[in-house]
């Protein structure tokens, strides 16, 4: 039997894998969520889970189905107040890695959550704005970005920077003074991309497996995709986990598998 | 000392047309039948403060309540877009929605400032963003000692905070515990406060992680069992997720949405 799955399951299980015993992750709700409690449950045991919510060290047994779920505050080492995890957690760089999601980013990984359309005043899209996000591409130590890909959402300038990539290039992040080292992967639901080590153009380095380059490279805007260099793919070898896979916003134990529906 | 009043009359004695009113609970324990209640004494061009609108703001913003926004997430969590909120933004519908927008961290720091007695918050924020050059109320500073340049945001400092809790005493303290976000900031910082609870008790037998707001710091206690439904009070209810979802749909359309508030908040009385 040939092993299948959706996209969103390959995107999921390509962001767990970044994680590892020990690191200290800043976790937001619905995919990169998932993500941190599969690596949790299977490859990352002692991964640290910290919600925006103020629970540092959440083990949730369900996948909790918002950032102030219950079971998260139930589960957690400690629970805190949201000034004091911005301001003693987050802002001094107590946090090893950073999943952010975005609406639009672009080749310098520069990350829009705030409006689509030239004017902030009259946007054509109102998007949910800021949350956390600016502080955790500022501090965490590093950043994990997670998107499905398509042509609006790989654009060439921003309509809005929300959070800060690379700005517009190599040292700009310092230039701006913020700590942390910025985004190490983008992840999407064909491949993954990282910056380049001189210029921190977002590069495409990676396939996911059932995929073929020409796709993973449709929809990239102006980011290189030189990065394969010709080789095959590194691409996963399946959804090889241990403990099986979450589906549907829940755990489930035994593997399961689905149809993979890329578009 | 608080006094334990009706949620009608706390709401009357606390929240006038055109104040600055701050709902905080994040996720957990939102004052949602607080909320119904300014919308049922129609209350108009408030300015609503919170970090994330939710349902609670989506429903005072559609029904025309407010005219400014301050804020720094506006969305319907794990669901996607809060419909009335962008109407407003998107289309001046019902009214125009002006917004002072800001990230979690700048209007944590914002209440903390207000709490402490001060006129502003420092912190590392916002730099090499596009959010300084569209709000007012976020400034480089000078650090007198090093040099380095910061974010400074003004304290905010709301004529009223409106919170929900698990329980007071009868003297009006107020015992809440879980995620508590930025509640006791924010009711420090204002300068009348509403906290509505699950139930009173006689005597606050100690909680986990427990936060009690003292008598002597707040203004009004109003009882409102279930009144953080759709969200929850931990240790009294559970999040209705099925209705945050359900809410996707009901305020997709203005007169679904129009309906629905007239059936479940204007036809509605008060719980207590």
């Amino acid at each position: 039997m040939t092993a299948t799955y959706t996209s969103d399951e390959m995107m999921t299980v390509a962001a767990a894998r970044q994680l590892h015993n020990g690191t200290v992750c800043f976790v937001g709700i619905g995919l990169p969520s998932t993500a941190a409690n599969l690596a949790r449950v299977t490859s990352a045991p002692d991964v640290v889970l910290i919600y925006e919510s103020g629970t540092l060290g959440a083990k949730p047994d369900r996948l909790p189905l918002s950032i102030g779920d219950g079971i998260l505050a139930e589960t957690a080492d400690a629970v805190v107040s949201v000034p004091e995890v911005f301001n003693y957690w987050l802002q001094p760089g107590r946090i090893d890695v950073g999943f952010l999601s975005a609406a639009q980013i672009d080749r310098y990984a520069n990350i829009n959550t705030t409006v689509i359309g030239a004017d902030y005043h009259h946007p054509r899209v109102r998007l949910p704005g800021a949350g956390g996000a600016p502080e955790i591409a500022a501090s965490c130590r590093e950043v994990v970005v997670v998107l499905r890909q398509t042509p609006r959402t790989f654009v060439d300038r921003v309509d809005f920077i929300t959070s800060v990539g690379f700005g517009s290039g190599s040292g700009d992040r310092q230039r701006l003074g913020l700590t942390g080292s910025g985004p190490r992967v983008v992840i999407t639901d064909f491949g993954i991309l990282s910056p380049d080590a001189e210029t921190c153009e977002l590069t495409l380095v990676s396939v996911h497996q059932g995929f073929s380059a020409e796709d993973a490279r449709a929809g990239l805007g102006r980011c290189r995709q030189d990065g394969l260099r010709g080789a095959p793919p590194r691409g996963y070898t399946g959804l090889d986990l241990p403990h099986g896979t979450y589906c549907h916003g829940r755990m489930v134990v035994e593997r399961r598998y689905r149809t993979m529906t890329p578009r | 000392m608080a006094e334990i009043v009706s949620l009608p009359d706390g709401i009357a004695a606390v929240v006038n047309d055109g104040d600055t009113i701050v709902m905080e609970g994040f996720t957990h324990l939102i004052p949602f039948a607080a909320g119904h209640e300014i919308i049922r004494q129609r209350r108009r061009d408030l300015t609503l403060v919170r970090m994330t609108p939710d349902l609670i703001y989506d429903q005072l913003i559609g029904m025309g309540c407010a005219s400014k926004l301050i804020f720094s997430w506006g969305g319907n969590p794990g669901v996607g877009s809060l419909h009335r909120f962008r109407d407003a933004v998107e289309n001046g519908w019902p009214l125009p929605l002006e917004l002072e927008e800001h990230s979690h961290a700048g209007m944590a720091n914002r209440y903390l400032a207000g709490a402490s007695g001060l006129p502003f918050a420092v912190l590392r924020g916002y730099v090499g963003t596009d959010l300084p050059a569209q709000t007012d109320t976020i400034r480089p500073i000078t650090c007198p000692f090093t040099g380095e340049v910061l974010t400074a945001v003004p304290a905010l400092s709301p004529d009223v905070t409106i919170i929900h809790a698990q329980r007071a005493d009868r003297k009006g303290n107020v015992q809440m515990w879980g995620i508590l976000g930025v509640q006791k900031e924010a009711v420090l910082a204002a300068k009348r406060s509403l906290i509505t609870v699950e139930e009173i008790v006689d005597s606050l037998d100690p909680k986990p992680q427990e936060v009690v707001l003292p008598s002597f710091a707040t203004t009004y206690v109003a009882v409102a069992p279930g009144g953080s439904h759709p969200s929850y009070a931990q240790g009294y209810s559970l999040r209705d997720n099925a209705f945050y979802t359900e809410w996707d749909a009901i305020s997709k359309d203005r007169d679904t949405f129009l309906r629905w508030m007239e059936a479940n908040v204007l036809q509605t009385e008060s719980v207590a």
